[in-house]
């Protein structure tokens, strides 16, 4: 069993693969405009990091995806300790926001670049909407989870409302919250990059639509391989909060047992 | 004796979807400056709801309670409560989760650290102070939740049950400890529990409470003298006490079948 986690196999198993995909596509004679090889793919990816043109388009999907994530994160944030603590915010609000939750919040893209733009404001929005609602609900199951001992204990200490929030509640909340801003985070990146589908003048997403309509389809393999060490980046890096944050929470090992992930796309 | 809590007439009903439910009737009963008094009953009988309205947790439908001639109507800065689990905050540590009543009343950290340090090495936690919660036994994590119940000085302990999640062995040490805590402290506590012997064991008093409504049947005083070692378990005064207060029960038993 040892031997499935040695990480010599792991790589060769890549190196495995990548050479039955080149090997296949030259032997079959795949048309590059339908499947490049990986060989093709490699030279697009030199070629384009050697002029600079994927570092140019990364940081603008890199903004738009942070302050998406921030915006939608701290309104989600707000929102959700509003609906978590008061029942009659719950009440007006919750409607809509089931409404609101139920649709596809990437068909809102389209409108939302004609209300913003094609600049970098309805990216930002796009990613914001659709990172919103991972972390809206997570707040609102995670600081609704403390436990009913530990209330009471707080209570019998003649605890506030507002210390029991802030010394009790908030902490007890922290795995769901930072569960969803792990979705959060990945969500906006599919934010960003479907706003720029829709409209705009610079980004990964509309590199990638650029190349699909010039039938550069290695280049855009190029560009999915950038976007997908990007996700990768960013999801490590919330990781390795979490683990710094959530040192006391024995659920932390696992992104199984990571609380609810509702609220989709 | 000065009275530290006074229990007169005390009535406590549930509203539930079918009518009103009598909880606890006619309460009666004090507990004097220092002294360790036990409440002893099966499960269901009321006890934790007799508890949680001394801690001002929940309002009593009717009778009086006082805590030091003050009545109680809602949650009091001067009570500590240790509960069934001991109820650890997971991100704070050892110190840190003792310290918890004096963050929350503001009663400044400076000099209560020294005093929580001296408190965690009176129940035999010295070193442990900068460990989390989830790295210590169940046993140990009740020390701290005794410690914690302790920091800030309450006019009365009230402990629900503290023992009742641990093995017997546990259980049986943390009782020694218990007593040789109290006998350097002589806090007042009102001790719940479901064990005769727990209750015979620790307390100058033990006030038998019977379910349906939870009501106080009879109060055995104790006399055993202090320091009580395990070996007391065979005395005499011992076996017929726990005989006294276990017939209460045993009579219910046959009657409800």
């Amino acid at each position: 069993m040892n031997g499935l986690h040695k990480p010599a196999l792991r790589i060769l198993l890549l190196v495995a693969s990548l050479a039955a995909w080149e090997a296949s596509v030259r032997a079959l004679r795949v048309p590059t405009f339908i499947l490049p090889s990986p060989s093709q793919v490699g030279a697009a990816l030199y070629r384009g990091a050697v002029s600079g043109i994927y570092l140019q388009h990364l940081w603008i999907t890199l903004a738009e995806t942070l302050l998406g994530f921030v915006l939608g994160s701290v309104v989600a944030f707000v929102i959700g300790t509003a609906l978590a603590i008061s029942r009659r915010t719950e009440y007006f609000l919750y409607p809509y926001i089931i409404m609101f939750q139920s649709m596809p919040k990437v068909a809102l893209a389209p409108l939302v670049v004609v209300w913003f733009g094609l600049g970098l404001t309805s990216k930002v929005v796009s990613a914001a909407l659709i990172a919103f609602f991972p972390l809206l609900v997570n707040t609102i199951v995670g600081l609704r989870s403390a436990d009913e001992d530990r209330v009471d204990l707080m209570r019998s200490l003649a605890a506030s409302e507002l210390q029991i929030f802030r010394m009790l509640r908030l902490p007890s909340a922290l795995p769901f919250i930072m569960a969803g801003l792990e979705v959060a985070m990945v969500f906006s990146l599919v934010g960003a990059i479907v706003a720029e589908f829709v409209g705009a003048e610079a980004g990964l997403g509309m590199l990638i639509q650029s190349r699909n309509f010039s039938m550069d389809v290695a280049g855009e393999f190029a560009v999915l391989f950038i976007l997908a060490v990007l996700g990768l980046l960013l999801n490590a890096v919330l990781v390795s909060v979490r683990k710094r944050v959530l040192f006391w929470d024995p659920s932390h090992k696992s992104v199984a047992d990571a609380p609810s992930l509702k609220g989709g796309l | 004796m000065a009275e530290v809590i006074s229990v007169k007439g005390l009535r406590k009903e549930y509203g539930t979807a079918r009518g009103p439910v009598l909880a606890l009737d006619r309460i009666d009963f004090a507990v004097g400056e220092g002294e360790f008094v036990a409440i002893v009953g099966p499960s269901g009988c009321g006890k934790s709801t007799l508890l949680k309205i001394l801690a001002g947790l929940l309002p009593a439908t009717n009778g009086q309670v006082e805590l030091r001639g003050v009545t109680i109507t809602g949650p009091r800065r001067d009570i500590g409560v240790v509960f069934q689990s001991p109820v650890l905050f997971p991100w704070r540590t050892v110190l840190d989760n003792v310290l918890l009543p004096v963050d929350v009343q503001g009663l400044g950290r400076n000099g209560n650290i020294s005093r929580a340090m001296d408190l965690l090495a009176l129940v035999g936690l010295h070193g442990f102070e900068h460990r989390y919660p989830w790295e210590l036994s169940g046993g140990m994590q009740q020390r701290v939740a005794i410690t914690r119940g302790l920091i800030h000085n309450p006019a009365m302990l009230l402990m629900d049950e503290p023992f009742g999640a641990l093995d017997a062995m546990t259980r049986e040490g943390l009782n020694l400890e218990l007593q040789r805590i109290w006998l350097e402290r002589r806090e007042t506590v009102v001790f719940i529990t479901h064990s005769i012997a727990e209750a015979v064991f620790l307390a100058d008093r033990v006030l038998i409470m019977t379910p349906r409504p939870g009501h106080i049947a009879e109060e055995v005083p104790v006399a055993i003298p202090r320091p009580r070692s395990l070996d007391a378990m065979g005395a005499p005064e011992f076996s017929e006490a726990v005989r006294r207060i276990r017939a209460h029960f045993n009579a219910k038993s046959r009657i409800e079948g």
